[in-house]
């Protein structure tokens, strides 16, 4: 689609005592607006989860921008996708020519609480996140040979990134043993394989595309929810049925967006993914068909997501090492595939990107799936 | 069971005279399809045609970990089984179980449905819970 990137900025993922929610949105939208050459825009989405009534307004009236329509969206981990699919496809409808697009968090520490779960599921203890993740987890084992040691090395790759990553959370990297000698959580994963619930803000100016202006493109914006029937989705139902045959909100997505780019798994040089847990990640390797299903193990066994392997996967650092604030995750991974197709990453520069994609994963269950060319 | 229990939730499950529980799902006539906790309309259809079924208490074991960390909103025992138990008439259910050590279970092992003590309110009612344990194991 004719849409362009034309401004990204960030608040640094991590704790920031004394800084309020509004404070960091603030901060990555004037970014973000003058990266972009301060345009005025027709449009704002703001995705949040945490951030209660009217949050994008919140920062937006901090900066006397209101007026324009500004929507507030949740969809879970993917709410920074849901928001960009809405932007880019006002501009590429010709409803708008600029729109601005951020996203923010303050997340509480420890196991995330959701108002997606009754009380007495919480009371029952039928509503633990990681203990999800472990299931799930458990089944990449089963199904496609993925061992502990493959959760490790994923972590380990993520915080060699995130090393090279001013604006994540955790700076230093880490080993195996490490990973492996962290707490148990929910078995298989140890605390180190699961990211953290942390703080911090995203934007992007997206604007109608102009010939020759050797900008970032959005080459597709695709957001999914669950089909019936998986039980160990996102959704996390209290009953499914045999999903094998029944795709996943992630792949749905990952195939529209590739139908929408006209563009497939081969042609992709670099991807920002949903590492939630080390097994979300590699799970995400099949589902977005960067491998065949059963193959993540390969993957990881090859080197093939490790930086300079035939396709990198988070150099940003991952969620494992930024931390993740739920509003602004997706819309931190379009700004590290911008500047990776800018080639302005500097030390975490993927050679040659010329084509990104960016995938969320989380409750509801919403998927999105973003791909970005230049 | 005495007067001085009460179940996590109404609708759920429910006791039997002789002490034993049994989950209380849905099924839809129209698309034949079983879910659980019964909802007003078929979750796989939309059908409003859904009818009260009682679920099979027994089933293999499909997924299983143990929560060491206390999650908000429970005041229950640390650390405890969860997972998945796919009954016998094929639906996954999700769901405490006993055995707190994963390493002592195993994919597919039989199971069946007990009632588990939850917590003790402060009045000292118990509060029970549904939870599979071992086929053979006593509950």
């Amino acid at each position: 689609m004719d849409v362009s990137i034309t401004g990204v900025g960030l608040h640094p993922f991590g704790r920031f005592d004394g800084v309020t929610v509004t404070d960091m949105g603030v901060t990555a939208v004037q970014a973000a607006l003058a990266e972009a050459g301060n345009p005025q825009f027709q449009a704002a989405f703001c995705a949040s989860v945490y951030s209660g009534v009217a949050s994008g307004h919140k920062v937006l009236g901090s900066l006397g921008l209101t007026g324009v329509p500004i929507v507030n969206v949740e969809a879970g981990c993917a709410s920074g996708g849901a928001a960009l699919m809405l932007a880019a496809h006002a501009i590429a409808n010709g409803q708008y020519d600029t729109v601005l697009v951020f996203g923010m968090e303050k997340m509480p520490k420890g196991i995330i609480r959701s108002s997606f779960f009754e009380p007495w599921r919480e009371q029952g203890g039928l509503a633990v996140t990681p203990a999800y993740f472990a299931l799930r987890a458990q089944r990449l084992v089963r199904e496609s040979g993925v061992t502990k040691e493959h959760l490790a090395r994923v972590v380990v790759k993520n915080r060699a990134n995130g090393a090279r990553n001013p604006n994540a959370m955790y700076q230093t990297p880490t080993t195996a043993d490490a990973v492996l000698g962290s707490r148990l959580v929910c078995e298989p994963l140890h605390l180190h394989m699961l990211c953290s619930p942390n703080e911090g803000a995203a934007a992007v100016v997206l604007q109608k595309a102009r010939p020759g202006d050797g900008a970032v493109r959005i080459a597709a914006a695709a957001l999914r929810s669950h089909l019936p029937g998986s039980v160990l989705g996102e959704a996390t139902p209290m009953s499914g049925i045999d999903d094998t045959g029944i795709d996943p909100p992630s792949t749905l997505a990952a195939d529209a967006a590739y139908a929408e780019a006209g563009l497939g798994p081969a042609d992709l040089h670099v991807v920002e993914g949903q590492d939630t847990d080390a097994a979300r990640e590699l799970l995400g390797y099949e589902e977005l068909r960067l491998c065949e299903r059963g193959g993540a193990a390969g993957l990881v066994e090859r080197g093939d997501t490790e930086p300079g392997g035939r396709l990198p996967v988070n150099p940003s650092g991952g969620l494992l090492a930024k931390g993740e604030p739920l509003g602004a995750s997706a819309l931190g991974q379009v700004v590290e595939i911008t500047q990776q197709l800018r080639g302005t990453a500097g030390p975490r520069q993927v050679d040659g990107a010329r084509v990104g994609l960016a995938h969320t994963v989380g409750r509801g269950a919403n998927a999105a799936v973003i791909i970005c060319t230049r | 069971m005495s007067t001085a229990n009460r179940l996590l939730t109404d609708g759920l499950f429910r006791e039997r005279p002789d002490g034993s529980i049994v989950l209380i799902g849905g099924v839809s006539a129209s698309s034949g399809r079983t879910h659980f906790p019964r909802l007003a309309a078929c979750p796989y259809t939309g059908a409003a045609d859904v009818e009260e079924v009682e679920l099979p208490t027994t089933g293999n074991l499909w997924g299983w970990t143990a929560v060491t960390t206390r999650p908000p909103g429970y005041d229950g025992e640390l650390p405890f089984g969860f997972g998945v138990v796919e009954l016998d008439d094929g639906l996954r259910v999700v769901t405490r179980l006993t055995v707190a050590d994963p390493a002592a279970l195993e994919f597919g092992q039989p199971m069946r449905l007990v009632a588990d003590r939850l917590q003790t309110d402060d009045d000292g009612t118990v509060v029970l819970t549904y939870a599979f344990a071992p086929a053979g194991a006593d509950a």
